[in-house]
């Protein structure tokens, strides 16, 4: 049977278009960042990425990333949960609240948290007379940072966990299992790739982000420097290859993810296959 | 549909989990989400209404809406249609570099944006290699208009492709073939059968692109030339109020966009909510 | 389940890091110096000669933090709790803003020497090979085929000095009369090919986008921009007139003293007029004021009529206030 768009000749077309435009569009920045950061030779590259204050940014980059994603998992999976299974009043503007970060400029997310949080803030000045410091930390670069990331997870189960319904949890619930077990045996394994998805943007946004971190960081070398800032720091020192370095191990990051992601569906449907 | 209809009133009580995730979600939104917000406010409250509206409809700051908004509408038509080829080439064919390319439309959402906004105004300045091919055909794309739009659509483009793509996938080949076998062309086909089925998805996408690029500044500052009234986003103006150390005229031009922003944003939910009633028989 | 059990293994790792790596830390007496973005390589060659300096008189050893950013940005974190024991930046105003909130001592410009300002420099023009458009002075860049970069006055303290200077210069040249100072001034900010945000963003512009026939900075930028990309391929300009940019120092009191560093902040500070330091900093293009330095340097430095924003304008806060602010000569000269 012949779908709409198999003609070989539209067929051929639209794929050359869109593999013409993304080549273009999306491949030739990504090579880009790459070309300029071996521009000098693979010595140099490694010289800029081993250098220590490079390195500790990698780590704090890396640390905020992996504290960032569990606390964003528990809270998307609660409130898809929430708003996909239960029906009550003010749900849709629930809903619409989780999507406030998306709403917010970045440098606007990291103003208000400093004056909420800093010296000035009803808060911030409360902790100050313990001595106790958030902003200009790493506490308040996870604190933006869960701020801007925490839509991504809610926002890819939301529309999936709607569309399935709640027909199998029903049923097992029904059938006597507690909210845990069908939570892990039947849930789960219907929203893990939405899951992943949601974890995947949740970590390339948290690694990249650079507006509202900038705000709140300081940006003291070797402290509370993280990588998107260190590389803005060198591009500003005329170190472009330097900056470009940093920005091709960022865009590593997020290859090794997305490249994870792919590995992982793969190894599923595989099994998929099989059983 | 009367035993779907029982089951749907009565998901409350049948479900466990009601007051655990209403409380963590709760809990959640009021500390990471609203508490914070309310310093936005704080800062409104410093100034009388008057003040409130000279500073968000004074000239430059109108200007600057006017790019915006031009510039994103320019951005999301451009990844309405690139989105929806792109969705469509990998739901539809198979082809060699099909998984590399799937991975590719997450890269502007893995790539720091001011990564991007370097990169881009690197590749598409005079001495770039792309401008350097765009240029002497009179085309400037960097410190102009279009750099910004360019800058936007880059950013915005997987909202797109990664709405209308599960939707697409989902529509059962019995659709289509049906259409076809009426004898209508392609086109036709198209505009009849496929685009109202992935239409709520296409807006969808298209209209959190248009959103996000509102609110868009690492990625626009390189390449927009930032010169008043031409070239000036509305993000930049907040930031030179920051300069300025003036937080409440930061926060009221921030909190013009906020509006604009959630206002859109609820329109799409309740939009989104419609099509999935619409799939369920038009209950619930 | 291989989810869960991976962040919990991760975030024991993160855990066991924090509180290792937090005490050896925490031994050493720790100072922050918060500066302005262009001078990473400069404090990175003056602090570990001071550390050097502070073993061997006092047998301890320190470590020294540097924070870099855009001057008000700097500002505006110290404000909002940023620890910075000192401050050392482009612009008067951002720490007078210290000083108004009490963070920094009132009189904070009689606490050092030349109005706690350890160096200066003035405003220059960077323009291509052969200078081909024939630039000298302020002058020069209102002719309608020159395309001027420098960074937006709004958001960098380097394009305030630029704006000012431009604007003493017509001061002087009209004889204050306001309507032809305005159109002069019109006409060169007409002539701006891009506006970035920073000094930095505007060298980028000019060096690597080549756009425009001068770039507008720091004469110690414009030098050090000489330096880095070849003295072939570009020529200094420094006007007969131009502007006086001070670096202003202070001790951040209140922080100082919470740290336990006021002994160490101040010592810093007074380190910066030291014969070497001064020598230090007139190799990276800055003018000194210590008389043995200032006579090795003399070619480096061309002469040039200094104005100084006090004169001219008044004081830095009614430049502020009439040029720089919401409403103010900017906008209006902008304005379409």
């Amino acid at each position: 049977m012949r779908r709409i768009g198999d003609a070989p000749l539209i067929r051929r077309l639209l794929i050359a278009t869109a593999l013409v435009l993304s080549a273009l569009f999306l491949l030739l920045p990504l090579v880009a960042i790459f070309a300029q950061a071996f521009s000098q030779g693979v010595m140099v590259f490694w010289t800029n990425v081993s250098n220590t204050f490079t390195l500790h940014a990698i780590g704090l980059t890396l640390m905020i990333a992996l504290l960032t994603i569990p606390v964003c998992l528990v809270f998307g999976v609660a409130l898809a949960w929430l708003v996909t299974r239960f029906s009550f009043p003010g749900r849709r503007i629930l809903q619409t609240l989780i999507d406030i970060p998306f709403a917010v400029s970045p440098v606007v997310a990291g103003l208000i948290y400093l004056l909420l949080y800093g010296r000035n803030g009803w808060i911030g000045s409360w902790l100050d007379t313990y001595d106790i410091q958030l902003m200009f930390a790493w506490p308040g670069i996870l604190m933006v940072t869960i701020f801007v990331t925490c839509p991504f997870v809610a926002r890819e189960l939301i529309p999936l966990m709607q569309a399935q319904g709640s027909r199998e949890e029903e049923a097992a619930v029904t059938l006597g299992a507690s909210g845990w077990t069908t939570f892990r045996r039947v849930t789960l394994p219907n929203i893990r790739w939405a899951l992943l998805y949601g974890v995947i943007l949740t970590n390339a946004r948290a690694v990249g982000e650079f507006g509202a971190v900038s705000v709140v960081s300081g940006a003291i070398r070797g402290q509370t420097n993280t990588l998107p800032l260190h590389l803005e720091q060198l591009y500003q020192d005329y170190n472009a290859v330097g900056a470009f370095a940093c920005a091709a191990l960022l865009a590593l990051i997020a290859l090794l993810t997305l490249a994870a992601k792919a590995g992982l569906e793969w190894r599923a449907s595989r099994r998929e296959a099989f059983a | 549909m009367s035993q779907l209809a029982t089951w749907r009133t009565g998901s409350t009580r049948v479900l466990p989990g009601f007051g655990l995730s209403m409380g963590i979600s709760v809990l959640f939104i009021s500390l990471v989400l609203l508490l914070p917000i309310t310093g936005l406010f704080g800062q409104l409250a410093e100034l009388s209404l008057a003040e409130y509206f000279a500073i968000i409809t004074e000239g430059r700051v109108v200007a600057s809406y006017m790019v915006t908004i031009g510039a994103a509408a320019v951005a999301a038509l451009v990844n309405a249609i690139f989105g929806l080829l792109l969705a469509w080439v990998l739901v539809r064919y198979e082809f060699p570099g099909k998984r590399l390319l799937d991975a590719l439309m997450d890269l502007p959402f893995a790539l720091p944006t001011a990564v991007a906004g370097i990169t881009l105004a690197t590749l598409y300045a005079g001495s770039g290699w792309m401008g350097g091919l765009l240029e002497p055909l009179g085309f400037q794309v960097a410190y102009t208009w279009v750099g910004i739009a360019l800058a936007m659509a880059f950013t915005s483009i997987p909202f797109v492709v990664r709405t209308v793509q599960p939707v697409l996938e989902d529509l059962p080949a019995e659709v289509d073939e049906a259409a076809m076998s009426l004898g209508a062309t392609d086109g036709v086909a198209f505009r009849r059968v496929i685009l109202p089925h992935i239409w709520p998805a296409l807006v969808t996408g298209t209209g959190l692109a248009f959103v996000r690029s509102l609110g868009e500044f690492g990625a626009i500052i390189f390449i927009a030339g930032n010169m008043p009234y031409e070239t000036e986003i509305t993000a930049l103006m907040i930031f030179v109020k920051l300069q300025e150390y003036d937080y409440a005229g930061a926060s009221a031009i921030a909190s013009v966009v906020l509006f604009v922003s959630l206002a859109l944003l609820l329109a799409i939910n309740i939009w989104q909510g419609r099509f999935v009633r619409r799939l369920h028989g038009g209950k619930g | 389940m291989t989810l869960p059990t991976m962040f919990r293994r991760s975030l024991i790792a993160i855990a066991l890091g924090v509180t290792v790596s937090g005490p050896a830390v925490a031994q050493e007496r720790e100072l922050l110096n918060s500066s302005y973005d262009i001078a990473r390589e400069l404090f990175a060659a003056i602090n570990p000669e001071f550390q050097a300096w502070w073993q061997e008189e006092h047998g301890e050893e320190i470590a020294i933090s540097q924070s870099h950013g855009g001057s008000s940005a700097q500002a505006r974190a110290i404000l909002q709790g940023l620890r910075a024991d000192v401050v050392t930046f482009n612009q008067v105003t951002d720490v007078q803003v210290l000083a108004d909130a009490g963070l920094v001592a009132e009189d904070w410009q009689d606490a050092f020497e030349n109005n706690a300002s350890p160096y200066y420099s003035t405003t220059a023009f960077l323009v291509r090979k052969g200078n081909p458009k024939g630039i000298e002075s302020w002058d020069d860049l209102v002719q309608e085929d020159v395309d001027v970069v420098f960074p937006n006055p709004k958001t960098s303290g380097n394009g305030r000095y630029t704006y000012l200077a431009a604007w003493g210069f017509a001061e002087n040249e009209f004889d204050g009369d306001e309507e032809q100072i305005e159109d002069f001034m019109r006409t060169f900010l007409a002539n701006v090919a891009v506006f970035d945000t920073g000094g930095r963003g505007a060298t980028t512009s000019f060096i690597e986008r080549e756009i425009g026939d001068v770039l507008i900075s720091f004469e110690s930028e414009v030098n050090n921009i000489r330096s880095e990309y070849g003295s072939d391929d570009y020529e200094v300009i420094v006007p007969p007139v131009s502007i006086l940019a001070e670096f202003p120092v202070a001790v951040v009191g209140e922080n100082a003293e919470r740290n336990g560093n006021s002994d160490l902040a101040q010592s810093y500070l007074e380190y910066l007029y030291t014969e070497e330091t001064q020598r230090l900093l007139a190799g990276f293009n800055y003018r000194v004021h210590n008389e043995a330095v200032v006579e090795e340097f003399a070619d480096q430095f061309p002469e040039t009529e200094l104005l100084e924003v006090d004169d001219v304008f008044g004081s830095w806060d009614e430049a502020m206030e009439t040029h720089f602010g919401s409403g103010g000569l900017l906008d209006q000269l902008q304005r379409r």
